[in-house]
């Protein structure tokens, strides 16, 4: 293993490995997005809003009611399941026949009410949850414990929806929803309920990321702001609703704002990350996966 | 076992059809003619609910159409295969299948369903991996009308399974239609192909500008005059 090690630049190692770590993060987001574009064909602006508000309801759980972690979680991700079913209900529900920019502006409506509800009922205070999980030292490399965690949880994640897309019906009612709307009904599907369903679980999939999310971060109401527009681009690179191609965007993205950080600053990743977006959107402007038509 | 009485339907304030009176009996193979723009897809999505009439009623085997649900009326026994075919081209044919098979009391017998319908066309069980996009149009066909069976209903709404095939193909799609007919469904079936039409159905009405101008059995269709010259050519 030290011969292995030796070999390499350590700190470009740990670079490369603390970027796949962050990817699977970006890729969870990034999927939560995708599934709400690709089958009801909005965009939820508001998406890391929801993120923040579930990181919260950690925050609360943990701190305020001393919840155990393995508890809070599954609670928070059922929070957020019901607030994405609910905004689908009273905001994009009403909106679905409605132009594509009223729907934007919709959801961009519902980020700044989530912003600014957070900021009124929990105040701008940096939280956190008080659990410091310990480094994992392998060589001279170091990786935290809660990015592993984060990493193995958001594959977990992403396999559970793969599994639920594929063998139950209403997972194949989802996909198949999103290729065909106007005849779901001659299968006796109800458009509405599956429109539920999936924001419920878009919404569930914001709740496992802000689990992962709250024990690497501090929880403000801004925070939002850290990895929504990264969760767009990354969404758009790969080809909006695609779910493979934001995949692999997510991964691209990490490791370029992880090793950016490693010869620059960890701002310089995000500059790198973003310019890198600039010029694809110029060679590839359908994403990484456009599909042929 | 279906009945539509004065039924007026449209898109808007397009009115397709007016005042239609048409009745399928149990184990019968009814068909509806016409020329293109005459209301018989039109007519075909009333009944299964993809529009909902203006005026009249629609009664399955006693039942309600107008007041069920769109998608409860699979529930009622009634399976469309639509014009066009609309599969879902980025699924399988497997997953095509399955979605045919969505109501619960369908898929408590899924893989019986399943079984009939490879039984019926051996050729989707070749393919069911494959995307049903990639499917031949003959294929396709078979396909859709596969998914519709999965479902198992007792009255099989068939909208132009002719159309967009090759003559050769056409005739195989027709050949489907008797057998599907053996096996004990009712079938109404739209058709711009007359002549072939007439020749697997019992009885047939004629559809002109949303109205049924003619309506008999198909030898006596045949012989009409004005459906002889008009669509038959001879």
């Amino acid at each position: 293993m030290q011969a292995f090690l030796d070999i390499f630049d350590i700190y470009l190692l740990e670079a490369v490995v603390n970027g796949i770590l962050l990817g699977g993060v970006l890729a969870l987001l990034a999927l939560g997005l995708n599934l709400i574009f690709g089958v009801i064909d909005v965009t939820w602006i508001c998406y890391a809003e929801l993120v923040m508000i579930g990181m919260y309801g950690m925050y609360y759980m943990v701190q305020a009611f001393g919840l155990p972690y393995w508890v809070a979680a599954p609670i928070a991700i059922l929070l957020v399941a019901g607030l994405g079913a609910l905004l689908h209900y009273l905001v994009i529900e009403p909106l679905l026949t409605a132009p594509p920019i009223n729907q934007l502006l919709a959801t961009g409506g519902v980020l700044f009410i989530l912003q600014s509800f957070a900021t009124v009922a929990f105040g701008i205070d940096f939280r956190n949850l008080g659990i410091r999980l310990p480094v994992l030292a392998i060589g001279d490399m170091h990786f935290s414990y809660s990015r592993l965690l984060a990493f193995v949880a958001a594959l977990i994640g992403m396999l559970a929806v793969y599994f639920f897309m594929t063998r139950t019906y209403t997972g194949t009612a989802i996909r198949a929803i999103s290729q065909d709307r106007q005849i779901m009904s001659l299968m006796g599907v109800d458009t509405k309920r599956i429109y539920l369903i999936t924001s419920a679980l878009g919404g569930a999939l914001a709740g496992l990321a802000a689990c992962l999310l709250v024990l690497q971060y501090d929880v403000h109401p801004f925070v939002g702001l850290s990895f929504g527009p990264i969760t767009f681009l990354i969404c758009v690179l790969g080809g909006l609703g695609n779910f493979v191609g934001g995949f692999i965007a997510a991964f691209v993205f990490a490791e370029i704002i992880s090793l950016g950080g490693l010869f620059a600053d960890l701002e310089w990743g995000y500059v790198l990350a973003f310019a890198f977006f600039i010029v694809m959107m110029f060679i590839r402007p359908a994403g990484l996966l456009a599909r042929r038509s | 076992m279906l009945e539509l009485k004065s039924v007026d339907a449209g898109y808007g304030t397009f009115q397709a059809l007016f005042g239609i009176n048409l009745d399928v009996r149990a184990g019968e193979a009814v068909g509806v003619i016409g020329p293109n723009g005459a209301g018989k897809t039109t007519l075909m999505r009333v009944i299964s609910g993809l529009i909902r009439p203006a005026k009249g009623s629609i009664t399955m085997e006693g039942h309600d159409v107008v007041a069920t649900p769109a998608h409860r009326i699979v529930d009622l026994g009634i399976a469309h295969v639509p014009e066009n075919r609309r599969l879902f081209p980025r699924l399988t044919v497997d997953d095509n299948l399955k979605m045919g098979a969505y109501m619960p009391g369908a898929r408590a017998k899924y893989a019986e369903r399943l079984e009939f319908v490879f039984d019926l066309f051996p050729r989707m069980k070749e393919r069911r991996s494959q995307m049903a996009g990639t499917l031949s149009g003959g294929e396709q066909q078979m396909c859709a009308i596969g998914r519709a069976l999965m479902s198992d209903p007792k009255l099989l709404l068939l909208d132009e399974p002719s159309a967009g095939l090759a003559p050769v193909v056409v005739q195989q799609v027709f050949e489907l239609v008797k057998r599907i007919r053996a096996s004990g469904l009712t079938v109404l079936i739209v058709e711009q192909n007359v002549q072939q039409v007439l020749k697997v159905v019992d009885r047939a009405y004629l559809l002109e500008a949303g109205t049924i101008r003619a309506s008999g059995t198909s030898e006596e269709m045949m012989k009409t005059d004005t459906i002889k010259q008009a669509y038959l050519g001879v």
